[in-house]
């Protein structure tokens, strides 16, 4: 039995006893996005998520910039000066080039930090294993935000909300059966949904092809339960290493250290009050 | 194959800096002002010293009342700051943090009130008592709080940071304690002000050492400057402290100092989680040395 102080984390799905369901996901497969952005826009469009900006980045094709409280899809575009894959040649003029494009989303972590720290119980685990702000309860407190290992969760400030918000997994859609919006949207199913396990085994089969087919690079990121953060809800096949698409190479749920700072402040706060007992050797002048 | 460029994409944060603003700055000083206070104020109403048992009961009140208003102030929903008692929520050091805030603040605001107007001694010897047990709680669980993050500057000196925080708390208490006692009753306060700033330095020299590469943010920007203004004035407070002795003058201008010094340590500490979190570099650095 693990350690961890987690009073909510652990209780999918036993909490929901008969409720509880299948734990469900995203696999996004990187290697076939195409960088259209239909599941921005639809992620948008379905969950009613304010315009927050039209900005000019000159980052690439990416005008959105990463995921916050106003962007719950976050398309990333890399280019690179080498060949999409090995074997292929450097292009007639000798200059290789390559697109990288990702759909980035929150990683519903099965031991979701956000979740762990939340003062007051506001982020949930849903009886689909998914995790979910729920927005009457917020307060705005902000320690999710810098929680998160991934940075995507973020106070809305527009509307003086003030509230913290991210990605459902479209809970409204899926406690009802139905695809998430981005998932639906998406034109070339680089956006897959489905129960986790069933995405895993696809995940590990796609993999296999895309490396015989000579991507040297890719990986599958998020999709092992003994990782950081005991695997995500919604991972990822990525052609090249995770900080190139601005992902952490190796994220750890903060709170798994926890008992140790407890341990830690216990020491320090012992330590203030015998220090404080002995200030009264030597008198009262 | 693929080099790794720890700038990452396009230099955009990974993890995002935190929401917090000032006033969260402001409390990680009068969490400490206020559990240090309370812990010297119980000492000294055991030990009968009556003057320094006053005025530190009433900085402990004061600090209590200035807290959960900068707390409030801060969330983005400040009506809804009920809802962090609607749960006990072990997982969340804020949560924790909010219920000792909430007792040790009930029970300094009853103990000064009576000692204010000199009524209900059991009623003031009992809440002196819960407030000066809680208050080294009270100083030192703001530091699991921000370690309780992914800001590199703050996750990796998640031994260090309740020594710092615990000494700062120590250096103020005693500081203001200095200040406000007749100095004929303020031996342990100028005790516990030297011993506070003295630890202050080591604790953070211990974190800065461990952080290694990652405790830049300490040496750049406003950090480093919070944190170099706070080890001068430690240091000049001590120093001075130290040689002056009973004298009142000189003795309040090094308190004066070792107050501003903890002040500016929590800012140091505050600004370096913003500045760790904003270069992509940090966490890089922090989970590749891990791996």
């Amino acid at each position: 039995m693990s350690a961890q102080p987690n009073v909510a984390t652990e209780a999918w799905p036993q909490s929901y006893g008969d409720e509880a369901q299948p734990r469900m996901g995203f696999f996004t497969d990187t290697s076939v996005c195409i960088g259209c952005k239909a599941c921005e826009v639809a992620c948008k469009e379905w969950n009613q998520v304010p315009e927050d900006g039209l900005l000019f980045t000159a980052q690439s094709y990416d005008n959105t910039g990463g995921l916050g409280a106003d962007t719950w899809r976050h398309v990333a575009f890399i280019e690179q000066d080498r060949p999409l894959r090995v074997g292929d040649g450097d292009g007639e003029d000798g200059d290789a080039f390559r697109w990288l494009m990702s759909s980035d989303v929150c990683k519903h972590c099965t031991h979701s930090a956000c979740l762990d720290v939340c003062p007051t119980g506001a982020i949930i685990r849903t009886e689909l294993g998914t995790v979910v702000v729920q927005e009457d309860v917020c307060n705005g407190c902000g320690y999710c935000v810098p929680a998160c290992p991934f940075g995507v969760l973020d106070k809305r400030e527009i509307e003086d909300d003030g509230r913290v918000w991210k990605c459902t997994l479209c809970y409204d859609r899926t406690r009802e059966g139905i695809t998430p919006a981005c998932a639906q949207a998406c034109p070339t199913e680089s956006i897959q949904y489905g129960p986790l396990d069933e995405l895993r085994e696809r995940a590990g089969a796609r993999l296999d092809k895309v490396v015989a087919d000579g991507f040297a690079g890719a990986r599958l990121y998020g999709e092992d339960p003994n990782d950081g953060v005991g695997g995500f809800g919604a991972f990822f096949l990525l052609l090249d290493e995770p900080e190139v698409y601005g992902l952490p190479p190796h994220p750890v749920d903060t709170t798994h250290d926890l008992p140790e700072m407890w341990r830690s402040a216990a020491v320090a706060a012992g330590a203030l009050a015998v220090g404080v007992a002995a200030c009264l050797l030597g008198g009262r002048r | 194959m693929t080099e790794r460029p720890t700038e990452g994409y396009y230099g955009r944060p990974i993890v995002k800096p935190p929401v917090w603003k000032n006033e969260v700055a402001w409390y990680l000083f009068t969490g400490g002002l206020a559990g240090g206070s309370s812990a010297l104020g119980l000492a000294a109403r055991a030990s009968g010293n009556r003057p320094l048992a006053r005025s530190t009961t009433f900085t402990a009140a004061a600090a209590l009342t200035a807290s959960p208003i900068l707390l409030i102030k801060d969330l983005g929903r400040p009506e809804r700051f009920v809802n962090m008692l609607r749960v006990v929520k072990p997982s969340s050091p804020m949560n924790v943090g909010t219920w000792i805030l909430t007792v040790a603040g009930t029970a300094a605001g009853a103990a000064a009130a009576c000692e204010a107007t000199d009524v209900l001694p059991r009623v003031r010897a009992v809440a002196q008592g819960v407030a000066g047990l809680l208050g080294p709680a009270l100083a030192t669980y703001t530091a699991v709080l921000v370690s309780d993050t992914a800001v590199p500057v703050w996750h990796e000196a998640r031994a260090e940071l309740p020594l710092v925080f615990a000494s700062g708390a120590a250096a103020s208490a005693g500081a203001a304690a200095v200040i406000l006692t007749p100095s004929d009753a303020a031996g342990p306060a100028r005790r516990m002000m030297l011993a506070g700033a003295v630890g202050e330095l080591a604790a953070t020299t211990a974190m800065e050492r461990r952080l290694g590469a990652l405790g830049e943010p300490y040496h750049r920007g406003k950090a480093g400057a919070f944190a170099r203004a706070a080890k001068a004035a430690t240091a000049a407070g001590a120093a001075l402290g130290a040689v002056s002795g009973r004298r009142r003058v000189t003795g309040r201008l090094a308190a004066g100092l070792v107050f501003g010094g903890a002040v500016a340590e929590r800012f140091a500490v505050f600004r370096a989680g913003f500045q760790s979190a904003e270069d992509p570099r940090y966490v890089v650095m922090s989970q590749r040395g891990r791996s």
